[in-house]
């Protein structure tokens, strides 16, 4: 689903690569952590997922299709397959939740039909149902992202990325986001989660991928945190 | 497409930066009223150029006892001959379709009817003043140079004079006052293309949340600038509604003015007004879309 061949980015800011020589293999339904302190190019990671960044070396293939060959009109496609959720939530503050969430598929132009559909299965889905009709401002932090997850979701893309969607939750709550992620998983999306929260990533004894300095220094199967952090 | 949604994102970025649209519409306006009035002047002007084209002639007047000029002191009055002589050189003329002669009395007369209101003139003038003269009419207006030619200083001639010489005049003025209107248009289109990128700009600045969001659920590029391309094509819009009111008040105002000069009808038709109405609001809302695309490219990353 995703798959880095030796990849290097290297920003014109900056002298070390963001990422050095990087290959990963992200399987279809995989759920993928992302691990290492601040600047060891996590968010490098997804940014070159979705087409933000160029890489400067290498290759990456998102869901097929080889990144470097798609051309910038076709990018808006790539990205309506993949969701993303971010710390921040970045909802709409002037609209109610079932607005937040049917804004991503107004904006691709989906018939409101489908959208009376679709918005509320994915608000119960995220478990805010009974509270489409409040705004962000009314909603405790974990709701936020909540509605965050739901609208990355609701267009049922084939890819989740978080980047560090429990950073501004606390622990307790952050479970029940983690439930959410985890449940979304089982619908056969793939998700890769950035995330510095060790006891997050060791109660869910996923696959951890471990960046240092843009380097992958691990990579396991049914990983921990790790006793560094 | 969603119809509803790109209007309301549209009008939300139009009321958000009203001050700034009220600029942009009233520089469009002014510039676009400017450059619509030239486009007016200018259509005024061929349109009376073709008016006159068909009836400005070249006049030879004849020598008479009294005609100062060195020709006929010498010659003395023009003889039978020497009308005959020219009336035939004249027709012979490729560039000549017409000669009329006019005798003093004929001339007298006109001039009477032509100024009965004005007694003073009448009163001051008599017959004689207009000596017996030829009217050439020209197949192009501007070739008179070969009628001046063929009888200048031949005998019998006292002068010949050339009316289109005296509507260049006229002609240059109303040129003039086209070409200010259409260099202060063209500077004032220069300052509201500048105006509309810095609307859009604050507009894109001020959404750059919904736009970060559309961009990461992939809407399309097309999607997510075309409110604001609407935004200053209605601003385009509305500019030139404005500046139609200017340029009809040009025809009717200022244009109709000419009018009072002259005794025959030089009034534009409402084609004309309709045409450059037209071109003033495509010209409007083209400049005002393009440079909101130009502002687009450079501050909503795609």
């Amino acid at each position: 689903m995703i798959h880095f061949d030796n990849v290097t980015k290297v920003y014109t800011t900056q002298k070390r690569p963001a990422l050095d020589s990087v290959s990963i293999d992200v399987d279809k339904s995989e759920f993928v952590f992302l691990v290492g302190p601040s600047g060891s190019g996590k968010s490098t990671f997804l940014r070159l997922v979705l087409k933000e960044e160029k890489p400067t070396k290498g290759r990456v293939h998102v869901a097929g299709k080889d990144l470097a060959r798609l051309s910038n009109w076709k990018v808006p496609h790539l990205r309506r397959r993949i969701g993303c959720v971010f710390q921040d939530f970045r909802l709409l503050p002037n609209k109610n939740v079932f607005e937040n969430v049917a804004f991503a598929l107004e904006v691709i132009g989906k018939p409101r039909r489908f959208i009376r559909k679709v918005v509320p299965e994915v608000v119960e889905l995220v478990g805010l149902e009974g509270k489409a009709d409040r705004m962000p401002e009314e909603l405790s932090g974990g709701e936020q992202q909540r509605v965050a997850i739901a609208r990355a979701f609701v267009n049922r893309p084939q890819i989740l990325l978080a980047d560090e969607p429990t950073g501004n939750i606390d622990p307790a709550t952050s479970i029940g986001i983690m439930k959410v992620l985890d449940r979304i998983n089982r619908t056969g999306t793939t998700v890769v989660m950035a995330t510095h929260d060790a006891a997050i990533v060791d109660s869910m004894r996923k696959r951890v991928i471990e960046l240092e300095e843009g380097v992958v220094v691990r990579d396991q199967t049914r990983g921990v945190y790790g006793q560094a952090y | 497409m969603r119809a509803q949604f790109v209007l309301s994102e549209m009008w939300i970025g139009l009321r958000r930066n009203l001050t700034m649209t009220i600029a942009v519409i009233i520089t469009v306006a002014i510039s676009l009223a400017l450059f619509g009035s030239g486009l007016l002047v200018q259509q005024q002007i061929s349109h009376m150029r073709q008016f006159w084209d068909e009836r400005v002639s070249v006049t030879v007047y004849m020598c008479t006892e009294v005609s100062p000029s060195e020709v006929c002191q010498e010659n003395g009055p023009a003889t039978k001959e020497d009308r005959e002589a020219i009336q035939s050189d004249l027709e012979s003329l490729d560039e000549v379709t017409g000669v009329e002669y006019v005798t003093a009395a004929e001339a007298w007369k006109e001039f009477q009817d032509r100024f009965s209101e004005n007694r003073a003139l009448t009163e001051a003038a008599q017959e004689g003043d207009i000596p017996d003269n030829f009217r050439v009419q020209l197949s192009d207006p501007n070739k008179f140079d070969a009628v001046v030619e063929t009888v200048q200083g031949r005998p019998g001639v006292d002068s010949v004079h050339n009316d289109q010489q005296v509507l260049d005049q006229f002609f240059e003025l109303l040129d003039g006052l086209k070409w200010a209107a259409l260099v202060v248009s063209f500077v004032q289109l220069a300052a509201a293309a500048l105006l509309i990128g810095n609307t859009i700009r604050l507009s894109a600045y001020s959404r750059r949340r919904e736009t970060g969001i559309m961009r990461l659920v992939g809407a399309s590029n097309f999607y997510i600038q075309l409110p604001f391309l609407l935004e200053g094509a209605i601003s385009g819009l509305i500019g030139g509604v404005i500046a139609s009111g200017f340029i009809v008040a040009t025809r009717y105002v200022l244009l109709d003015r000419i009018q009072s000069w002259f005794a025959f009808d030089v009034s534009l038709g409402a084609g004309s007004l309709a045409y450059v109405i037209g071109l003033s609001m495509v010209l409007g809302i083209l400049l005002c879309t393009i440079s909101s695309f130009l502002t687009l490219r450079r501050y909503l990353r795609v």
